[in-house]
């Protein structure tokens, strides 16, 4: 078998039970209010996570590059209640249009 | 995006239409993907990577480190940043549909952002959304990659086109879509703080791993 078959079996078999652990673990349990509360507060730190390692994350580094000006225009759009298309294609367009004047390359 | 009552059930279309934009920029992501893996790893396990393991960093991070940092680098780095699925599975878990095989499909297609679109504020997340969101990204992720091994050097390169700050810029609309309370605020505030200070130190998806664990502050009893 080559390498790429095994790193293709491996990752997904890995992924496919970090996925499934949760709902065998937990089964169809309700869980108990302070579990619950601590589940509460997992999307925000983790959306906040994905939000800077997306944004200033590099290759062990942190890199301010054309992503940052995205994101910002993307935080102006939500204050001004913008639809969420719009605010994802002004991120897009924004930074691509940074990256094409070669600024914060 | 509909918001909807926090107890009110959500459909399959409702979780389809909330990750139509985001379609979009995932079938670029894996145009690139498909363009990208097809000499790494050739078009037939390329393809069957992406419709098992169905996660565009952790397969990005694969077909760049086979190259270079060898097989178990490849697999380790994929693994760690996938590691984040098992948080992410415990806490959809309760709102899940039986029977046991419903549940295992079902968390197949949570990914950050079909699990995101679904929460609906207190731990709580609408399967229906989930499911409806979960589809539409799968299959745009899995065409995607399907083009870019039919060569799809058209498009060019999705940077060029600013489609990694599409990201962010989602997350950041369903962050702030969620943070109902000062103890949201503040977990997100650490969180993305334990994310930045980590960044230079350790391998792409422990940082977000990491930030997980401030989420126990919600241990401590609510003062009314």
């Amino acid at each position: 078998m080559s390498d790429a078959w095994i790193v293709v079996g491996i990752v997904s078999a890995g992924t496919i039970a970090l996925k499934s652990a949760g709902p065998l673990l937990l089964g169809g349990r309700e869980l108990p209010p302070r579990v619950m509360g601590v589940l509460a507060l997992l999307a925000p730190s983790l959306l906040a996570a994905l939000i800077v390692t997306n944004t200033l994350g590099g290759d062990r580094a942190v890199e301010l590059d054309a992503r940052a000006p995205g994101l910002a225009v993307a935080g102006v759009a939500l204050l001004l209640r913008a639809p969420l298309l719009v605010v994802v294609a002004a991120a897009a367009a924004v930074t691509a249009g940074v990256r094409a004047l070669g600024w914060l390359a | 995006m509909a918001v909807a009552a926090e107890r009110a059930s959500g459909t399959m279309a409702e979780g389809a239409r909330a990750a139509a934009p985001l379609a979009v920029a995932v079938g670029v992501f894996g145009i690139a993907f498909g363009v990208l893996a097809r000499d790494a790893f050739g078009a037939t396990a390329s393809l069957v990577f992406s419709a098992a393991t169905f996660a565009g960093s952790a397969q990005f991070a694969a077909v760049s480190l086979v190259g270079t940092g060898g097989m178990a680098g490849a697999i380790v780095a994929a693994l760690l940043l996938n590691s984040r699925y098992l948080p992410i599975g415990l806490s959809v878990a309760p709102s899940l549909p039986r029977p046991l095989w419903r549940r295992l499909l079902a968390a197949q297609l949570c990914v950050d952002e079909s699990w995101a679109i679904a929460h609906r504020g207190g731990g709580r997340y609408d399967a229906r959304v989930l499911i409806g969101a979960g589809i539409v990204l799968y299959l745009a992720w899995l065409v995607g990659t399907a083009l870019g091994l039919l060569g799809g050097e058209v498009i060019g390169d999705p940077e060029d086109l600013g489609m990694d700050a599409a990201f962010p810029a989602l997350f950041l609309a369903l962050l702030a879509g969620q943070v109902h309370d000062r103890r949201g605020a503040v977990a997100a505030v650490l969180g993305g703080l334990v994310a930045l200070a980590l960044v230079p130190f350790v391998p792409a998806g422990v940082p977000i791993i990491a930030a997980s664990v401030v989420c126990l502050i919600g241990l401590r009893p609510v003062r009314a």
